[in-house]
């Protein structure tokens, strides 16, 4: 959780909760979040070791399943299909 | 993903026009670039090998079928999925269990926050790390794991790439609650790979390791 007390002045940014920022990682990830929240999403990652796990890790998920490699065709698959749709022009 | 190897749109247009005309045969080389999307998107909604590839290969059959009915307005690839998509929910809806999961168990998830598990760090997962089978296997079971609202989204905006709009519309559910299942499916997916933080992902032998001692 943040080490910052929730009564500290805060000149720049409003504190935002853990929770509020579980809740915007996804938007923060899809760059969708107007740039006030962005900016106070920002602050609480430097502050914030867990949340800055959290976010390192969903962004990194995100861009290893957007590679293309996540899926493999079932061994055999395109000739199965190829025999299926043989038998279809047949028919 | 596979499609972009696909020849130009032209090239696209011209073998659409020469299997309407007739030359069937030439179909197989139309759809072979996009087999993975088309499988992926069915898989995303059945969660498991046999059923998503009997549901892609029939999806594929009946788009050979229907080719007349694909407009060039439309992008082929997402026709492609869409017919997929629909197939795959027409297999899901004969099967009882998937209908009860899809009304009752999901619909008690979306109401509440989805408290991701707490790690005190997270070690980077590089892509060559997609080479080893574990880390394959990991993706897989953790696609499989995720109910099939959740599993529907991620496939199709972060493996597949399309927009949430797209998204929204393939599934026909609005984009609010696109990006709500988004959520939720992300911080799942991040933290059944979590195992792998600590590297064992990059050596495939470090055991994972908790950081808490609680």
């Amino acid at each position: 959780m943040s080490t910052r007390g929730t009564h500290g002045v805060n000149t720049h940014t409003v504190e935002i909760s853990c929770l509020e920022v579980f809740r915007q990682i996804s938007n923060f990830i899809e760059g969708d979040l107007d740039p006030q929240l962005r900016a106070r999403l920002e602050a609480h990652f430097k502050d914030c070791a867990h949340c800055s796990a959290v976010i390192d890790g969903t962004r990194n998920v995100v861009r290893l399943v957007g590679d293309g490699k996540t899926f493999d065709l079932p061994t055999g698959f395109s000739e199965r299909l190829k025999k299926r749709l043989a038998a279809v022009k047949k028919a | 993903m596979t499609a972009s190897q696909a020849g130009s749109s032209t090239q696209q247009e011209e073998l659409i026009r020469r299997i309407k005309a007739g030359e069937s045969d030439l179909f197989y080389q139309l759809i072979e670039p996009y087999q993975k999307s088309v499988y992926a998107a069915a898989y995303s909604i059945l969660g498991n090998e046999a059923d998503a590839e009997d549901a892609a290969q029939d999806a594929l059959v009946k788009c050979l079928a229907r080719l007349d009915q694909f407009r060039a307005e439309a992008k082929f690839s997402t026709w492609l999925i869409q017919i997929a998509i629909n197939e795959a929910r027409m297999r899901r809806r004969k099967d009882r269990k998937g209908l009860y999961e899809s009304l009752d168990a999901d619909r008690e998830d979306e109401e509440g926050d989805y408290i991701p598990k707490d790690f005190a760090d997270w070690r980077e997962i590089p892509s060559e790390a997609l080479e080893q089978k574990q880390l394959k296997q990991a993706l897989a079971h953790a696609l499989a794991s995720l109910k099939p609202i959740y599993r529907e989204v991620f496939v199709l905006r972060d493996v597949q790439g399309l927009n949430i709009r797209e998204t929204a519309q393939m599934l026909g559910i609005n984009e609010t609650l696109v990006r709500t299942r988004l959520l939720r499916a992300r911080l799942m997916m991040r933290d059944a790979l979590a195992p792998g933080f600590d590297g064992s992902w990059v050596s495939g032998s470090a055991p994972y390791k908790k950081v808490r001692p609680w």
